[in-house]
């Protein structure tokens, strides 16, 4: 099964030199389109990351800010005492961790139940570290010192977002994905084939929540002070599932096919109107729920099955078919 | 219980609350035997192949599959012990093709195919059941004869020591109904076990060597097909004030 098809090929060689490409962005610029490319690189691999478990699951989860959170604080409590990519690796267990208590304590819950008990726990995080914070440590918020470069954080971002796709893949393309794909159809039809839903769908939330608290730790120096309200922000979670939503959550590149027009965007309208920005999220939101179910990436293969049928058609491909179909 | 038996379910019990779906019900099934689990309506027969399956849990009473206790187990593990079904509303993969319905059997039940050879595998399955060609079809846009086709398919694909089939034959019409006795006809000669609940009585005359007949969750008649259609009793429970 590792043998991999010409068309895969080709898909894995444009993505190494797009990763190529994309690396050599600090080395033009390190003003606005960096600062901009960083925003970019950092809900690219947190949508994608949530699309993982989101996408085939169909549940939405707004549990995105409790793992950034996590993982911003990895950073946080730990800067002082230990190496980097160590408080990385933390930030990833914690986070994996925390979303491995959410699976078991969520497997009865279904639809609109998880979604509220992801908000909810976000939330409970916020305030437990908020409220830690002042009684045990009597201030608000910590400092984050590095000497990290926004140039460091986006190549780290752009590592990141390449691990994120290249699990995905993998995802996809083994038993675990295609389980995932039938209990998104179909959870009685799962567990009737034999698969062990709730096990495979806390494995994959647990993959999806490590990649969004990576991507808390490695932005948290550019925080430089850290927060509750900051690090935890709901908006967090809401842009993430916007933005994936988008895009459309049916493939692994669909997230990220959201994320370029929705950041673009936002930037404009901040710059612009910043005290508009939550309208701009809302009328968004509501425009992809009525107009577009599936995301860019459905419309746009819904329209390409729409003319294959219509040629399939023109051609006479279907008649055999019928005649088949009566004969029997 | 001899070594030859399947299925052994020994006074199985399956309470709603106050309402008691299956009442004490113990059968057995031997090896190769088509089994047809009949009754009026709201009988239980649905209940008891949940129960079998796994869906439900039954309040009390064991159920063994080849000797394994597999009463009280979830659904995922009865699959992969041995036993698959197909659904009485026809449950398709609606986003998939029918090729990726029947892998969806073939990968982790008993089977634990993968790659090409569970694709080759659920292909030879597909033409099998009468589909040959339709492989790459999405199933959401087939027939529903066609449909429950690929149900079949996906069932077998798990290579299952039981099949249950949950009125596979409701809703087709006669030409097609035909075809579905042959088929279940065939699967049967290649010595698969199969309870099949339905209630075409003429497949049932046609297919069924042996009946369990329901009733108000009690069973009340079990044996040759032939004997137990015209027992007073099966007959009162179809036709007499219960089912008027």
């Amino acid at each position: 099964m590792m043998s991999l098809r010409r068309d895969e090929l080709a898909v894995a060689g444009s993505g190494i030199a797009a990763v190529g490409l994309l690396s050599l962005l600090p080395l033009f610029s390190d003003g606005f389109a960096l600062s901009f490319g960083v925003n970019l690189m950092l809900y690219v691999a947190m949508c994608t990351a949530w699309a993982l478990f989101s996408g085939p699951t169909r549940l939405v989860s707004l549990a995105s800010a409790a793992f950034f959170g996590v993982g911003t604080y990895s950073v946080a409590l730990g800067l002082d005492s230990l190496p980097f990519p160590v408080l990385i690796a933390i930030a990833a267990l914690s986070s994996a961790a925390l979303a491995g208590l959410v699976g078991a304590a969520t497997l009865r819950l279904s639809g609109v139940y998880f979604v509220i008990f992801t908000l909810g726990l976000a939330e409970l995080i916020r305030q437990v570290v908020a409220w830690s914070q002042s009684r045990f440590a009597h201030k608000m918020g910590l400092y984050v010192f590095t000497d990290f470069t926004e140039r460091d954080l986006y190549w780290m971002l752009l590592a990141l977002t390449t691990l994120v796709f290249g699990v995905g893949w993998l995802i996809n393309r083994s038993r675990l994905g295609f389980a995932l794909r039938i209990i998104g159809d179909d959870e009685t039809v799962a567990r009737h084939v034999g698969i062990a839903t709730a096990r495979a769908k806390i494995v994959l939330f647990m993959t999806s929540g490590a990649f969004i608290g990576v991507a808390g730790a490695i932005v948290a120096p550019r925080y430089a002070y850290i927060e509750p309200q900051a690090a935890f922000n709901p908006m967090i979670s809401f842009l993430v599932v916007i933005m994936a939503l988008l895009g459309g959550t049916r493939r692994l590149w669909g997230p990220l096919v959201g994320v370029i027009p929705f950041t673009i965007v936002m930037e404009f309208i901040t710059a612009r109107f910043p005290n508009h920005s939550s309208v701009v999220i809302g009328i968004t939101f509501l425009a992809i729920v009525y107009l577009l179910p599936d995301g860019i990436t459905g419309l746009i293969e819904g329209m390409r099955d729409r003319i294959r049928r219509r040629t399939a058609a023109g051609t006479g491909i279907e008649a055999p078919d019928a005649i088949e179909e009566k004969a029997a | 219980m001899s070594a030859a038996t399947v299925l052994s379910v020994a006074h199985a019990r399956k309470a709603f609350g106050g309402l008691i779906a299956v009442n004490d019900v113990s059968f057995d099934v031997g090896a190769g035997e088509l089994i047809g689990l009949i009754g009026p309506n709201g009988s239980g027969k649905t209940t008891m192949l949940n129960l079998i399956s796994g869906a439900l849990r039954p309040t009390s009473g064991e159920i063994r599959l080849a000797g394994t206790r597999i009463s009280g187990l979830a659904p995922e593990k009865v699959a992969r012990i041995g036993i698959a079904r197909t659904f009485q509303l026809v449950r398709v993969l609606p986003s998939m093709t029918a090729i990726e319905n029947v892998m969806a059997g073939a990968v982790f039940a008993r089977n634990r195919l993968w790659g090409p050879p569970a694709r080759d595998f659920a292909g030879g399955l597909l033409a099998r059941v009468g589909l040959t060609g339709r492989e790459s079809s999405p199933v959401a846009d087939m027939t529903y004869i066609d449909q429950k086709r690929v149900e079949l398919a996906r069932a077998l694909a798990a290579d299952p020591r039981l099949l249950l089939l949950d009125e596979w034959l409701a809703g087709l019409n006669p030409s097609e109904l035909l075809i579905g006795i042959d088929l279940i006809r065939d699967i049967s000669r290649e010595g698969r076990t199969i309870i099949m609940v339905e209630h075409v009585m003429d497949a049932i005359r046609t297919l069924c060597s042996r009946c369990v007949v329901m009733n108000s969750g009690v069973k009340i008649a079990d044996g040759p097909a032939a004997s137990v259609l015209a027992d007073p009793d099966v007959i009162r429970a179809y036709l007499g004030d219960d089912d008027a």
